[in-house]
């Protein structure tokens, strides 16, 4: 079996197994438990054997020569008159940006598939749910072809609103429909520019019979576009990069869609709702993964598809503030929490503003911190629901003051928990202080973002405040709620086997972090040279904008 | 007088012979077969009547291998080598393969409905003989090119729908919604009845294409601007009432209420599209864009139908008011196509009809099976089912995601063809496709809230017990869900887009991409 055939196997490995478990009979819960644990393990083995043989020397990003493991095979080509020629491509591959992504998706679902060992209602549907999300993440991640890449991120949608809206809390319906009403409405401007850089694009075609295209990669090309009035997306001058106001438009409305997921201050506030309702694995996911795509979709597409416009000094200022927004603002609400699990979910987008303020560096360093904070964020912050998710399972209660003092009843869990927060506030040693300082030091070269660069440090003491008064609150001291002390036992195994791994992983990446490093550096670079190499015209289209 | 094109003309007009002589043959064997005989037979007939003009419909496209389809029926007088009343081609024939399909499901449906059996017993034998005079009024509007032609099919529509909306005469709310009917589509007709004498009046003819070469001179139609504007305001609230356009749509609601379901899901499917083909072709053959610009009209029209559609479908509590809301949103999605007018927008209104029919039939009939178990059609009813009924939920769950238009749905396919003949020619039309996205988004929370009483609610009482709905039923709702999830697929709808994009007939002469232009004959 080729390579390229194991990523297919990864992608939809879980949409086969869902058809298997929505087989089985309702009752059968270990069999069905066990068939999406298998497909978990043999989807990270998968992976993990597909990231042995990732070359991290080929730079991907805009080159599809570069590209590994990949899959094109034309999904559907039609001459239809009035509408043009449709081209739909089954294009799908991975490059430095999406192979970490990938990783981090196997192990996630890994873990959130252990921790969902716990939910008793109606397993036969949670877990098929969960397997259909899984394909829905992996497509998003590995597809190369637009109209491929938007079926995949709409698929999500409908089993995280019903992940959380039947398994969550008592607030879960309004926390479910909002998450699809907000993810909706980026997601419908998508499609407009999706639509829009279709028609104006042009893949060997005459210009009066374009070939229309929505691969991704051949949108990175100034040369296959149109011009003229119809292509609406083209950019200005043909043949190379250039602003026009309705690429900027377009920027827009897909940097929004983007925003919204991961979540970007002010489109935010369905994040903590979310993760306050959803169950643990659901959690887990959320801010794992789920936030990540997020990003990555503004590296991939954004950035990519419109360098011109993301090289705007304005553009990238406008990202950093926003990511400094989102760090310094997240901080503070997550410092003026009562519930736990909220915190977390406010230290999630404070961490995720990170990720901006590096994606808002446009050079190789910073674009490294951002990967990398995606990366491990993803670790670090389902660690941290998991934590949470321990205690709760046991007391059902996340009210940081009812608790106290459980250093000395749960030693054990008060030793991966000081891993986990003291990675979470970026203790040097532990992985999220290299993404972080990476970040900082990228953004901090860029003239433009350098002073909110600066204005961001104090997200680093805040941090550090809101994890060790909570760390304070809820393990040091005395037990508040005296009843509980016998309620609470230390971690039991299957716990174990969902901490440990993520543990180590942090651990080892904070000591070192070439392996990790290695993996995306070849296409970092590679954008990074991409949108360089689009700055000189787009710096002069700007100035023929602004006369 | 030479009548011999008439003679000729018959073998166009044969689906349209079928039909009517079904229709005399069903009132005969429902007026002199033994009581004894079950009047379903007579749906039986009807079925064998849709399929067979269904094929003679479809075996019409072998009368030309030109692609104007140029065999015109009754030729008219004055222009013997112009076009008649009524004109085969193939948007004609793409819209009566449509109104036959939806024929046939519906007359499965009536077949199966336990609400028409307890209430309409004895005349059963009516109501599917009234189906066959529907669907013979439908195939005659989606051809007609004649104001008068167009006038009577309508009216042929009408007055059986009429009729069938009241038939389950004991059901009050049935009556109320007949009687409501009748008196918006009196008065709606009347306005349009006028319209087009005034237009006759003016162009003193009732021909689409001889309108067309009256106005096509510039200074004739600058001559009557005011006039020519009020008539075609006059006609389009006719037509607007037939496709429920607001703000010609408050009937809708009311009477896909009260109607039985199964003709509630006919009329939003089957009567809107012959509607629509009839509202095409006459904007698109009649008037020259020159001598008047309906494409504002059209736009403002679209924008007001599907913002107040969903905006009210919000409120609702009745599943089958949601639906009649939701399908007036969808004629305002579909006149987004009629308002850029391009051949494009055309061909995607094609499109979304054929995706619209499958899983909007599928999703009244999912209604229909569930409403004769429980006994309610409001959502509170709804309440817990998905896990008493784990098939048919996921089933009508599927219907609805794909009347949000969410991928990997056909009716994702719909929007995304409708948006891009918005954003195809340019970016003129980019501020209605944003409003057409801000619908979709807003229609999510009603289509989804179906599907979070169902699945996130419990039910009242803590009831368990499974509702059961007939395997053969399941199957027909199966087979609608998985074309709605398979046309969703790059595999599937490519063939629908092209048929499509070549079902565009006569009106492909008049679009060029940007939009209809008399530029060609004005030299």
């Amino acid at each position: 079996m080729d390579n390229s055939t194991i990523l297919i196997l990864i992608t939809f490995l879980p949409l086969v197994a869902m058809v298997a478990v929505l087989a089985m009979p309702k009752s059968a819960h270990g069999m069905i438990r066990y068939t999406a644990l298998g497909v978990g393990l043999i989807q990270l083995a998968l992976t993990v054997a597909l990231t042995m043989s990732f070359n991290t020397t080929m730079g991907g990003v805009n080159d599809p020569k570069s590209f590994q493991f990949v899959t094109n095979t034309p999904w559907l080509s039609l001459k239809a008159g009035f509408l043009g020629y449709i081209n739909i491509d089954f294009f799908v591959g991975v490059d430095g940006l999406s192979m970490p992504m990938v990783l981090l998706t196997s192990v996630i679902m890994m873990i959130a598939t252990i921790s969902s060992w716990t939910i008793n209602k109606s397993v036969k549907g949670y877990f098929a749910l969960l397997l259909l999300l899984n394909t829905g993440i992996m497509g998003t991640f590995v597809s190369l072809d637009f109209f491929l890449f938007y079926v995949f991120w709409e698929l999500m949608l409908l089993p995280m609103y019903f992940l959380i809206g039947i398994w969550g809390g008592p607030r879960r319906e309004y926390a479910a429909i909002k998450f699809f009403l907000y993810t909706l409405a980026g997601s419908v401007f998508m499609l407009l520019a999706i639509i829009g850089l279709y028609y104006s694009s042009n893949l060997g075609g005459t210009p009066d019979a374009p070939t229309h295209t929505f691969n991704l990669l051949a949108l990175m090309n100034p040369q296959n576009y149109l011009s003229g009035k119809d292509a609406i997306l083209a950019p200005a001058t043909s043949g190379s990069f250039g602003v026009t106001d309705l690429r900027i438009w377009a920027f827009f409305a897909l940097f929004v869609g983007f925003a919204i997921k991961v979540p970007m201050f002010p489109f935010h506030t369905w994040l903590p709702d979310a993760h306050v309702e959803a169950p643990t694995p659901i959690s887990v996911v959320l801010a794992g993964v789920l936030l990540k795509l997020g990003t990555y979709g503004m590296m991939r597409i954004c950035f990519s598809i419109f360098p011109d416009v993301a090289m705007l000094p304005a553009v990238q200022n406008t990202i950093a503030v926003f990511g400094f927004i989102g760090i310094v603002y997240g901080a503070f609400c997550a410092m003026a929490q009562k519930d736990m699990k909220k915190l977390i979910a406010y230290s999630s987008v404070s961490h995720m503003g990170y990720v901006l303020l590096g994606l808002s560096s446009m050079n190789s360093i910073g674009f490294s911190g951002a990967v990398f904070q995606m990366f491990n964020h993803g670790t670090i912050t389902a660690m941290l629901f998991l934590l949470v998710g321990v205690v709760y399972d046991r007391v059902h209660d996340r009210t940081i003051a009812n608790f106290g003092g459980l250093a000395n009843i749960m030693p054990k869990y008060f030793f991966i928990v000081v891993i986990a927060y003291f990675a979470a506030l970026g203790l040097p040693g532990l992985s999220g202080w290299w993404s972080e300082s990476f970040v900082f030091i990228g953004a901090f070269k860029n003239q433009h973002t350098q002073l909110w660069t600066i204005l961001s440090l104090a997200g680093v003491v805040l941090g550090a405040a809101y994890m060790l008064w909570l760390l304070q609150r809820v393990f040091l001291g005395t037990l508040k709620t005296r009843e509980w002390e016998s309620h609470l036992p230390d971690m039991d195994k299957r716990e174990w086997s969902m901490l440990a791994p993520l543990a180590i992983v942090v651990i080892v990446l904070g000591v070192w972090p070439k392996p990790a490093l290695d993996l995306m550096t070849g296409s970092v670079n590679a954008l990074v040279t991409f949108l360089q190499s689009n700055a000189g015209t787009a710096a002069t289209q700007a100035m023929n904008l602004l006369k | 007088m030479d009548f011999s094109h008439i003679l000729v003309s018959f073998r166009n007009f044969t689906p349209e012979i079928i039909l009517a002589a079904f229709f005399c043959v069903a009132l005969l064997i429902d007026a002199f077969a033994p009581e004894k005989v079950s009047r379903r037979f007579v749906g039986g007939w009807a079925l064998a009547g849709f399929f067979i003009a269904g094929f003679l419909a479809i075996a019409q496209t072998s009368l030309t291998g030109n692609e104007f389809m140029g065999e015109w029926f009754f030729r008219s007088q004055r222009q013997p080598n112009g076009t008649g009343m009524l004109v085969v081609d193939n948007f004609a024939i793409f819209f009566k393969g449509l109104v036959c399909v939806a024929a046939v499901l519906v007359t499965v449906f009536s077949m199966l409905s336990q609400e028409l059996e307890s209430e309409a017993k004895p005349r059963l034998g009516e109501y599917f003989s009234l189906l066959l005079a529907m669907t013979f009024g439908m195939f005659l509007m989606a051809g007609a090119n004649d104001l008068l032609l167009m006038y009577l099919a309508i009216e042929v529509v009408s007055l059986s729908s009429y009729a069938v909306t009241g038939f389950t005469k004991n059901v009050p709310r049935s009556g109320e919604a007949a009687m409501k009917y009748v008196i918006y589509g009196g008065v709606s007709s009347g306005v349009m009845l006028f319209g087009i004498s005034l237009v006759y009046g003016m162009t003193g003819t009732t021909n689409f294409a001889e309108i067309m070469n009256v106005l096509s001179n510039p200074a004739v139609a600058m001559g009557m601007a005011t006039p020519l504007t009020i008539a075609c305001v006059m006609m389009l609230a006719g037509l607007g009432y037939k496709i429920s356009a607001a703000p010609f749509h408050a009937w809708t609601p009311d009477v896909y209420e009260g109607a039985p379901i199964t003709i509630t899901a006919f009329l939003s499917v089957a009567s809107k599209a012959a509607g629509f083909a009839l509202l095409v072709r006459f904007i698109t053959t009649a008037f020259p864009q020159a001598a008047f610009d309906w494409r504002p009209i059209i736009a403002a029209v679209s924008v007001f139908t599907m913002s107040l559609g969903n905006l009210a479908a919000l409120q609702q509590s009745n599943l089958k008011r949601l639906l009649a809301y939701s399908s007036i949103a969808h004629a305002g999605y579909m006149l987004m196509g009629l308002a850029v007018s391009t051949g494009s927008g055309i061909s995607a209104i094609l499109l979304y009809f054929a995706i619209y029919l499958v899983m909007n039939l599928g999703g009244f009939f999912a209604i229909q099976k569930i409403a004769e178990q429980i006994g309610s059609e409001e959502l509170d009813d709804y309440r817990g089912l998905g896990a008493r009924m784990p098939v048919v939920g996921v089933l009508l769950g599927v219907f609805m995601i794909s009347l949000v238009g969410l991928p990997p749905t056909a009716g994702f396919i719909g929007k995304f063809f409708l948006f891009s003949a918005l954003l195809k020619g340019g970016s003129s039309y980019l501020w209605l496709a944003v409003v057409g996205v801000l619908n979709s988004v807003i229609s999510l929370y009603y289509y989804v809230r179906v599907l979070k009483v169902m699945y996130l609610d419990k039910s009242p009482g803590e009831q368990t017990s499974p509702v059961r709905i007939d395997t053969g039923s399941i199957a027909i709702m199966g087979v609608l869900a998985v074309a709605t999830i398979l046309l969703g697929l790059p595999n599937f709808f490519g063939p629908l887009v092209n048929l499509a994009q070549s079902s565009l007939g006569t009106m492909s002469r008049m679009l060029m991409e940007n939009g209809p232009s008399i530029g060609h004959l004005l030299k």
